[in-house]
């Protein structure tokens, strides 16, 4: 275990998940995908705060990638929820026809 | 105790129109007839009081309270009771109280009962404010308030248009005047640092000096706010139009008192006015051509109130002919004989419009005589005494008054003065010929339904016919009777009464007799005799005749040269500028808000991507932003 992976590695990693994510939310027009999209999002992320916490030999990001877990999961409790919803009362999963806040 | 006399008719005010209709009917009459004879009792009581201290130094005076108190200046809510004000006090009470009782009975039927007698109780708390004041912002006070009373009683019947614009009409021209009298009292106090009558009458001579300007300008700003209140020319048009109000109102307020507030307020600023010989010129001629003016409209009316509506005019022009001449007592004197027989008047002649059911156009009349006894007699009393037919009470203050206009040598306007007692003798006999004798020209159904008024109204018509027959010996003999020897101590010495030679005095008084009897026996011979001959004599000077009808053309004058510029000026700046800068601007700057939320709220599409995409490019931006600046 001596030759370490080296950090910009993680990044240029976590970097590619987080556009990946961010494409797919921006591109995709099914809501779930979408949420999915979103995860990965933050997702990547956690990476970037595991690879700076281990680099940096603080604990710090591992603390806060706990609590981004647990934010997500109270996220993907709610978004589900929300989906289901809309799933039910719009009978589409098309983002483009869910505009019910349009001004 | 004197500021009770004008306190308790304003309780009774408030009691009658608070809750007079909750109590019986009877309760609410005696209060509202009970506050003027108590208020008349306590006059009679103060005048007895006064009559028992040296003629010098007659004067009552109570205070009920600081009203104003700002550095030097001070103003009281006091009251003063002098030979002035106890005859404008005792006129006040002893008439309204009469007219109060009448008005049982001409208004017995009016579904509005109570709130004309508080009305009427109001005005004359205003009218003993105004007559008792110590000083001259409380004089003001009562000033406005028998305007405001004027306003409402002459609207009284408001559902009638003619009644409400006659209302508003009196209430803005009252305007005019007071808008001067009201500069006059600020310069005033700008003079003298104070409003008090013995601070502004005793200092008057050190303050101004005699004939200057300022004297002339500030005596000229009270008298066009008495021309306002006293309907002399250019001011009077309020007045004729003021006989829309019920016809006690008519007695009451336009002949026998707030009218003569105008006189009072010139007699009381006597010493003020005595500094100013052109104010007390302008005083003369106004009032002498007044009352010639107002004269020759009265000859070809036909309204029986706006006769002598006319006539309360042209009364009033002599008695500030006499003032403009110096003649104060005289002035006054003749204030109180018109008090009574003009009351007498108005009275009777509501009394005719009440037996025939709201007629009031003496063409349609004639011969009312043989139904009304007590009526027509008492007109006819009131008729003698305005025209000045001795010994009736106009008699001797007209003729005192032309006698002091001699005296003082305006010789011209004794001419008008005289002139104006032929026409005097000649519209008041037409209007009791044409109303009273000769054939009736009513239809069958009036005349079975002529009634004499009842006694409440009979009661006041006798008082004051005897009021109007025998008041006027107090002034008897002229220039030195009783009531100028009362009223002398308040007034500046005046040459001119003193020094008329009583020779001249008798053969003036018979000329200006003869000239009164020659206007009545050609009222005679032209409109009971011969009625045609008035018509002939009509036609042979129509421009003569329709300029006397049309009364002048002044309504129409002013209707050209006052209202209508000022309607239409009024509703061009409401177009324009109320309209569209006022408006407009507001306007505009709600459209820019909803024009800007229109914008804006495109950007609101609800749909996620774009708002994802939008915190993206935000993001990119402020990260780009981080990174490069350094």
């Amino acid at each position: 275990m001596t030759a370490t992976v080296p950090l910009n590695a993680y990044l240029i990693l976590s970097a590619a998940l987080f556009v990946i994510g961010v494409a797919g939310v921006l591109i995709r027009r099914n809501v779930l995908v979408i949420f999915m999209a979103i995860e990965l999002m933050l997702n990547a992320v956690n990476l970037t705060f595991v690879a700076f916490a281990r680099f940096l030999h603080s604990m710090d990001g591992q603390i806060i990638v706990l609590f981004v877990m647990a934010v997500a999961a109270a996220e993907v409790a709610i978004g589900l929820a929300i989906i289901i919803a809309l799933h039910r009362n719009k009978e589409s999963m098309n983002v483009d026809e869910i505009n019910l806040l349009k001004g | 105790m004197i500021w009770l006399i004008p306190i308790i008719p304003l309780a009774g005010s408030l009691i009658v129109g608070l809750i007079g209709r909750r109590m019986p009917r009877t309760l609410a009459t005696v209060i509202a007839c009970g506050t003027p004879s108590l208020s008349l009792l306590l006059s009679v009581m103060a005048f007895v009081r006064l009559l028992q201290m040296p003629a010098e130094g007659r004067l009552l005076r109570s205070s009920i309270g600081s009203w104003i108190a700002s550095g030097d200046f001070s103003v009281s809510f006091g009251f003063l009771f002098d030979p002035l004000s106890a005859i404008m006090a005792l006129v006040v009470c002893g008439v309204g109280l009469l007219i109060h009782i009448y008005s049982i009975g001409y208004m017995a039927e009016d579904r509005d009962y109570h709130r004309f007698f508080a009305l009427l109780n109001l005005f004359l708390a205003e009218m003993l404010v105004l007559v008792l004041a110590d000083n001259y912002l409380l004089l003001f006070v009562g000033w406005e308030g028998v305007g405001l009373c004027s306003y409402l009683l002459i609207g009284f019947w408001f559902e009638r248009p003619a009644a409400a614009s006659a209302g508003t009409k009196a209430f803005l021209v009252n305007r005019i005047g007071d808008g001067a009298m009201v500069v006059g009292l600020i310069w005033m106090i700008l003079l003298f640092g104070s409003v008090d009558f013995q601070t502004v009458l005793t200092d008057a001579p050190t303050v101004l000096v005699y004939g200057s300007v300022t004297a002339s300008l500030l005596t000229l700003l009270l008298f066009i706010g008495a021309t306002g209140k006293s309907a002399q020319l250019p001011l009077y048009v309020w007045l004729p139009d003021a006989m829309e109000g019920p016809t006690p109102v008519s007695a009451l307020i336009h002949a026998a008192t707030m009218v003569t507030a105008g006189i009072y307020l010139v007699a009381r600023s006597a010493p003020l006015f005595q500094l100013a010989p052109v104010s007390l010129e302008i005083v003369a001629w106004v009032g002498g051509l007044t009352a010639l003016y107002a004269a020759s409209i009265a000859l070809v009316q036909t309204d029986i109130k706006r006769i002598i509506a006319y006539s309360t005019i042209s009364q009033l022009g002599y008695m500030f002919l006499g003032l403009g001449v110096g003649a104060y007592a005289a002035g006054i004197f003749h204030l109180m004989t018109h008090a009574f027989f003009k009351a007498l008047l108005f009275l009777s002649a509501g009394s005719v419009i009440h037996a025939l059911a709201g007629e009031q156009d003496i063409r349609k009349m004639g011969g009312l005589r043989q139904f009304l006894r007590v009526t027509a007699g008492s007109f006819l009393v009131g008729a003698l005494a305005n025209a000045g037919i001795a010994p009736f009470a106009g008699f001797w203050s007209k003729d005192e008054i032309l006698a002091a206009v001699y005296a003082s040598g305006h010789g011209p306007l004794w001419v008008i003065g005289a002139l104006t007692a032929a026409g005097t003798g000649l519209y008041m006999f037409r209007l009791y010929f044409l109303a009273f004798e000769g054939k009736s020209r009513l239809d069958a159904h009036m005349l079975s339904h002529l009634h004499e008024a009842p006694w409440s109204m009979r009661l006041p018509l006798v008082l004051l016919a005897l009021g109007s027959a025998t008041v006027g010996f107090v002034g008897v003999p002229p220039g030195s009777g009783l009531l100028q020897r009362f009223l002398g101590p308040v007034f500046p010495a005046s040459a001119h009464e003193a020094t008329a030679e009583p020779t001249s005095e008798v053969v003036l008084a018979v000329a200006v007799l003869a000239m009164a009897v020659g206007g009545i026996v050609m009222a005679y011979r032209y409109y009971l005799l011969d009625p045609q001959r008035s018509e002939a004599l009509a036609a042979r000077y129509p421009a003569l005749y329709r300029t006397f009808f049309h009364k002048y053309w002044v309504d129409e004058l002013y209707e050209t040269a006052v209202v209508r510029p000022t309607v239409t000026s009024a509703r061009t700046l409401s177009e324009l500028f109320d309209a569209r800068i006022v408006d407009g601007s507001v306007n505009g700057i709600a459209a820019l808000a909803a024009r800007a939320g229109s914008l804006l709220r495109r950007l609101q599409t609800g749909q996620v991507p774009t708002y994802i995409l939008s915190i993206l490019v935000g993001a990119v931006v402020l990260l780009g932003y981080l990174a490069f600046s350094g």
